[in-house]
């Protein structure tokens, strides 16, 4: 854990098991104090503290049973509760940390792990870290690619066979978050209904900053297939899902982060392009009305 | 409609896992992975070399094992089909050259065994470039029926799937949904992570 101090030098690589999952830092090229790796570390920690809705004593919890003012939190959690309520807004309710619609006290959680490993990437960035990768539990952040002129080769996991993946994400600098349900049982539920949501697998969200990336996939995928549209309508953010009956949905965007190394099928049906803008916009709009239900008016 | 979507989506199922098979036993193209996942691109870094390991270990005892290569390479659902699968696959080799079994793939394009499925004909061409499968293009598949383009859809996942895992060395992290501290433990992520 608790490095000496002095300069580390890259490659290097550290795991902590903090938040409930594992954090994975993986530092390609960079000299920084051993002590600023640490700080990171301790940051998530910290984070952990004030935010866990397992801890008694956390501020969460405390706000939740009321022995604790919002007006008193601290700096962190007012900022969070702020992400939240913007996103309540621009998702027209489907993204519900604060409960409005029963539950007790707000629960950030899905957007609290996103938000603070963003921060830490910049605190590894500030203290010399050029190139590097940050895996929180299957939330990605990356810098500066893997070497140069290489971007960082991202797999989004195959939501029933663990060792594969679906496919491959090339992002040098950037954030891939996934949301599904294959693992931790049915822990996101669409707060319109209280049912887990139903006809997505799981939804990767990838764009400039993690933070907004796992808040776009934890919204998108309670609100289903329409919610991929949804997320790409922030601008630098692109959206695949899997569904239900095993398609893979992307939206127009996508295709510059998915890896399509052959040689475009010129004389052959796009098979693999299911994927397409017209599939993922129609899934959404699905005959209903157009484009006013995906983009709220606040934004 | 339900009933039917479901009926869909085991076609599908069956279908790629035909051509999964037609893909392993088309020829030494398919499965020599193993080879390409065994050889680092010179000027890879060591831990990409080394992240091989566990990949070149589910790769190699697939290609190890041909003849059930399509019962792990179709997954969970796929065992039931595989034996059709195979009885229907015709043994034709690839129509372009066949890659030495030791080394890197050759460059090139190469065209699959047309297979019959009872929905029409599958036929798939893989492109291999940089000693490596970089992609796979169908050039036959069902048409007949009224909702075969439908069921073709769902075929396309599931068959680049195969591809991209025999190339996982090369991925440097997975994204996932949260995975808790013990899921890590068998996560890919976690082989990653101890490679490096």
């Amino acid at each position: 854990m608790g490095g000496s101090p002095g300069p580390l030098r890259a490659p290097f690589h550290r795991v902590e098991h903090i938040m409930g999952t594992a954090i994975s830092l993986d530092v390609r090229e960079g000299i920084l104090d051993a002590r600023a790796v640490d700080a990171a570390f301790a940051r998530l920690r910290d984070v952990d503290a004030r935010f866990s809705t397992y801890r008694e004593d956390s501020e969460i919890s405390r706000l939740g049973r009321g022995e604790l003012a919002e007006a008193d939190c601290s700096r962190d959690v007012l900022e969070v509760l702020a992400l939240c309520d913007d996103l309540y807004r621009t998702s027209d309710g489907y993204f519900d940390a604060r409960g409005y619609r029963g539950a007790t006290g707000p629960d950030p959680t899905a957007v609290v792990k996103g938000w603070a490993v963003e921060e830490v990437a910049w605190m590894l960035q500030e203290a010399g870290a050029a190139r590097f990768a940050i895996n929180a539990g299957g939330d990605v952040v990356v810098r500066g690619g893997v070497a140069p002129g290489r971007p960082w080769r991202i797999g989004i996991r195959h939501p029933e066979i663990v060792d594969r993946v679906a496919a491959v994400l090339l992002v040098a600098d950037g954030a891939v978050a996934t949301s599904g349900q294959y693992e931790r049982g049915p822990h996101i539920v669409d707060p319109h209904t209280g049912r887990p949501p139903g006809d997505l697998v799981s939804v990767s969200v990838v764009g400039p900053s993690l933070t907004y990336a796992d808040a776009y996939a934890t919204t998108a995928f309670v609100m289903g297939i329409r919610g991929l549209a949804w997320a790409a309508t922030h601008p630098g953010y692109d959206a695949y899902g899997i569904t239900q009956d095993a398609r893979v949905l992307t939206t127009p965007g996508m295709d510059r982060w998915i890896e399509r190394t052959g040689a475009a099928p010129v004389d052959s049906p796009e098979l693999f392009r299911i994927a397409s803008a017209q599939d993922a916009t129609t899934g959404a709009m699905g005959g209903e009305d157009p484009k006013s239900s995906q983009q709220p008016e606040h934004e | 409609m339900l009933p039917r979507r479901a009926v869909a989506a085991l076609a599908a199922t069956a279908i790629a896992l035909v051509l999964l098979l037609n893909f392993k036993t088309a020829s030494t193209f398919t499965l020599p992975t193993s080879a390409v996942v065994g050889q680092p691109t010179p000027g890879s870094t060591s831990a990409a070399a080394q992240a091989t390991d566990p990949a070149q270990s589910s790769a190699g005892s697939q290609s190890a094992s041909s003849g059930q290569g399509a019962s792990s390479g179709g997954g969970a659902n796929g065992s039931t089909a595989s034996g059709s699968g195979s009885a229907g696959s015709s043994s034709g080799g690839a129509s372009g050259s066949t890659a030495s079994t030791g080394g890197a793939l050759k460059n090139g394009q190469y065209t699959g065994a047309a297979v019959q499925i009872p929905f029409g004909t599958v036929q798939v061409k893989v492109v291999v470039q940089g000693g490596k499968i970089t992609d796979v293009q169908p050039l036959q598949m069902p048409t007949s029926h009224a909702y075969s383009a439908q069921i073709s859809q769902y075929v396309g996942p599931m068959l680049r799937q195969e591809v991209l895992q025999a190339q996982n060395a090369q991925i440097n992290l997975i994204s996932g949904a949260t995975y808790t501290s013990e899921a890590y433990a068998q996560s890919l992520q976690a082989a990653l992570d101890q490679a490096a």
